[in-house]
């Protein structure tokens, strides 16, 4: 096989595990505050991802960095070019991390609320601004026969790319709110599958017009292709399984909604990397932006060694913190013999598990 | 200012205190590890205490270093993006190795290790702390890769104008990788122990459990002598190495603007700089320059002067002098806090023997307040080695000026250093905050007596 498509297709395999599992992420960070009606359920919430979403995030450091050695030139000319973006980007992620890390690590009330409002600001803006900068690659943006991007923030917020972001950030939720009814028991994961039945006919709505819309952007051809079809049943399939109350279905559904939507871009792209909207002559190919052939040789030893070996000890902690929680465990408890109640957290010996207020 | 300069303040902004975190993170990892083996194998349950207590600071230090790590990452594309297109072919490759080969293992283990205590068998629960710290070192093999190609480029060929790799394999045996990756893992060890040895010492002398804390003042004593030892040894064969292949970063670090030989160390200076050819040089050591340069007694060292004629007529005209200031200081803050790290663990190795550790205020206060060094030293080396490296982003090959992003406007920038100054600004003093909160807490208590050979469910961290 030839290196420089295989390094395409690798690229774009990083961005849709990315948004696979990410996405669920997101979705959690967006609704942790409405399946929860207290603190206690708050954090049951939030640690339904918690082992997990730092793992989840390095898809993204992975997927960066597999352009830049990739593909050098699409990375020098999308990372400037977006440049204000992706400072946003950065913001809107380094607060999420943060927040999960930081919020239970003061028993104050005002402290959680903070954190928990900028949590959600930070889950929504990441995949908004992604998926407005993945569009824009499609729809095309000004860039000269130098490789330069020479237009403005401005240029970024086009229709295309706009319902391409907010499409993203549809799916996430209902994405998010399918896992919760999967991780969570009882009341909880009631008001998380009412959730998605509240959310799965917009998404649905805007995966159906951001595929039509991703489909006229790159073709002229009258037919969805297979990838585009996809996404379009498995959007459907997701709001009847949800309404259906088959969770475990409708986070399948989900999930292969996201992957399909994000392959559709790339798909829609292909041999493109960036659309010139200033000349076809000027678009960033696969092959005008390709490292040379020995780097994408050691390249392609490195991922084929790592990559199955990444999705092994990945799949094992899934497969490690499999049950659900329960607010039960967040409660806050009476208040122990020992100083504070913090220092009960070790002291539990039954294997119940630490009260709430042990801010470990 | 202009955009070179602005881009430049805010590289070195971010990824100076991207380092406060990377250190800790390595060192406080390994430590880490250590105390959960300790009590793995002497089944104590005061190295589980222990072991729970740092590696809560360890996780709050991991997700600042991890979200100011993207920064970094993403900033080559949005700033420097000339030089990206230039050498991504070389240096991206080691970056992609890291995500894939060191990010993921580091992330998903340490998700493990936090949220499993009560999942998984204890022996297994151990690896994945051990894996974390693996993780941690291997990312910064890395990292230190591409970075001393930046110093010292190998395994390519020009093509066209265009520097294109032939050999991965020379990026891992460069001279500068293999001294520079070891100075910086052992200088991890040393940042790591001094917060754990400050930490120990600050209960100590509040009169925290002192049965405890003591086996990790201890334990971080252990650690931090040979490594401030080692650190200090490799960062002179370091020297010889940079002197070899960067000469300019060594004769200013001397600002030695003539050619010498043998030539002298001076402990301090007065003037001096790129204007100032004949700053007051005191107290002047002979031959030790020689030999920190190049390993022999009356070795010699070019001149600032006379490379900067050489570089003219190589490269062109233009000025290849770095910031002369910064390399004498840089190099000098650096060796002289490293000298009162080494003198304050050889006295503290002094009061074990003497079983009088617990009880020295004087060492203890010292201790405390200590763990300053170790980051002012990180920061000072890494100044003496970037700014060393100017006016060059990739020795020989390419000008920093050139590596440039053009799409890129000064508004853009400022508007973008404004945003990391804030956000840095305000994270950093939460970070601090609730590093010196959970620092004072007691310890938890030991668990509940349990019936010999029964494993007692340790119960998971959580958010």
């Amino acid at each position: 096989m030839q290196l420089v498509p295989f390094w395409f297709i690798v690229i774009a395999v990083l961005w849709t595990g990315f948004f696979v599992l990410e996405g669920f992420d997101f979705g959690v960070g967006m609704l942790h505050t409405a399946v929860a009606k207290d603190d206690a359920e708050r954090r049951a919430a939030i640690n339904t991802i918690g082992p997990l979403w730092d793992g989840n995030e390095v898809w993204l450091i992975v997927a960066a960095a597999a352009i830049f050695a990739a593909f050098p030139g699409w990375y020098a000319t999308m990372f400037s070019g977006f440049y204000l973006a992706f400072v946003l980007v950065l913001v809107a992620l380094i607060i999420r991390g943060v927040s999960f890390e930081y919020r239970g690590k003061r028993d104050a009330a005002s402290w959680r609320r903070t954190w928990d409002w900028l949590m959600i600001a930070g889950s929504v803006a990441a995949p908004l601004l992604i998926g407005i900068g993945l569009g824009d690659l499609l729809a095309g943006v000004p860039i000269n026969s130098q490789q330069e991007f020479t237009g403005s923030f401005a240029d970024l917020l086009q229709p295309y790319a706009l319902v391409t972001g907010i499409t993203l950030v549809l799916i996430c939720a209902l994405h998010g709110a399918t896992f919760l009814t999967l991780k969570t028991v009882g009341e909880m994961r009631e008001r998380a599958g009412r959730v998605a039945r509240r959310v799965a006919p917009v998404t649905a709505a805007a995966v159906v017009a951001f595929t039509i819309w991703t489909h006229v952007t790159h073709t002229t051809a009258f037919f969805l292709n297979p990838v585009e079809l996809l996404t379009i049943l498995a959007v459907l399939a997701a709001v009847w399984l949800v309404y259906e109350h088959r969770y475990g279905f409708a986070f399948a559904a989900t999930a292969v909604t996201i992957a399909s939507a994000i392959v559709s871009i790339f798909v829609g792209l292909y041999p493109n990397v960036m659309v010139s909207s200033t000349s076809a002559a000027n678009n960033l190919t696969v092959h005008n932006t390709a490292s040379n052939g020995y780097a994408l040789k050691a390249m392609t030893v490195v991922v084929i060694i790592f990559l199955p070996l990444v999705l092994a000890y990945q799949a094992w902690a899934y497969y490690v913190f499999r049950r659900r929680i329960s607010p039960a465990e967040f409660q806050p408890q009476a208040p122990p013999a020992t100083p504070t109640p913090s220092d009960a957290a070790l002291a539990t010996s039954d294997g119940a598990r630490p009260p709430a207020s042990g801010p470990e | 200012m202009t955009t070179l300069d602005l881009s430049r303040i805010q590289f070195a902004f971010t990824s100076i205190n991207h380092f406060l975190f990377v250190p800790v993170t390595i060192g406080l990892a390994f430590l880490t590890a250590l105390l959960q083996t300790a009590w793995h194998r002497s089944g104590r349950e005061e190295y589980l205490r222990l072991t729970r207590f740092f590696g809560t600071l360890l996780v709050i230090n991991v997700a600042i270093g991890v979200v100011t790590g993207l920064v970094q990452e993403f900033q080559f594309g949005m700033n420097w993006s000339a030089y990206s297109r230039l050498v991504g072919n070389i240096f991206g490759a080691p970056l992609a190795m890291e995500g894939l080969a060191a990010f993921f293992l580091e992330s998903t283990f340490l998700g493990l290790w936090l949220f499993g205590w009560d999942k998984l068998p204890r022996r297994v629960h151990l690896a994945t702390i051990w894996a974390v710290s693996l993780g941690s070192v291997l990312s910064a093999a890395f990292i230190m890769a591409a970075n001393s190609w930046m110093q010292h480029p190998v395994g390519y060929q020009m093509v066209n104008g265009k520097p294109q790799l032939n050999d991965i394999w020379a990026l891992f045996t460069n001279p500068v990788f293999i001294w520079g990756y070891s100075k910086v893992i052992l200088a991890s060890l040393v940042t790591g122990a001094a917060v754990m040895l400050a930490v120990s010492a600050w209960q100590l002398r509040r009169g925290g459990a002192k049965e405890v804390f003591i086996r990790s003042a201890r334990m971080s004593l252990i650690v931090l002598v040979p490594a401030i030892l080692f650190t200090m040894l490799v960062g002179d064969e370091l020297g010889v190495i940079e002197a070899r292949y960067q000469p300019m970063k060594i004769a200013a670090a001397e600002a030695q603007w003539t050619t010498c030989q043998p030539c002298s160390f001076s402990i301090f200076q007065i003037g001096g700089g790129n204007n100032d050819h004949t700053p007051t040089q005191i107290i002047e050591i002979p031959h030790l320059l020689s030999l920190l340069a190049t390993n022999h007694w009356n070795g010699q060292v070019i001149g600032l002067t006379p490379l900067q004629n050489q570089y003219s007529k190589q490269y062109g005209p233009g000025n290849y002098v770095p910031n002369v200031f910064i390399q004498y200081w840089g190099m000098r803050v650096m060796a002289y806090l490293a000298v009162i790290v080494l003198l304050i663990g050889l006295w503290g190795l002094w009061l074990i023997r003497r079983k009088k550790l617990a009880t020295s205020r004087l060492f203890l206060w010292v201790a405390t307040w200590g763990v300053i060094l170790p980051f002012l030293m990180n920061t000072a080396g890494w100044l003496l080695t970037e700014s060393g490296r100017q006016p060059w982003i990739v020795q020989g090959i390419m000008l920093t000026k050139n590596g440039l992003s053009l799409s890129v406007s000064t508004t853009w920038v400022v508007t973008s250093l404004v945003i990391f100054v804030l956000l840095y600004g305000t994270l950093g003093t939460v970070d601090l905050l609730l590093m010196l909160r959970y620092s004072r807490k007691e310890l938890p208590p030991a668990p509940a007596e349990t019936a010999p050979g029964v494993e007692t469910p340790v119960p998971a961290v959580q958010y």
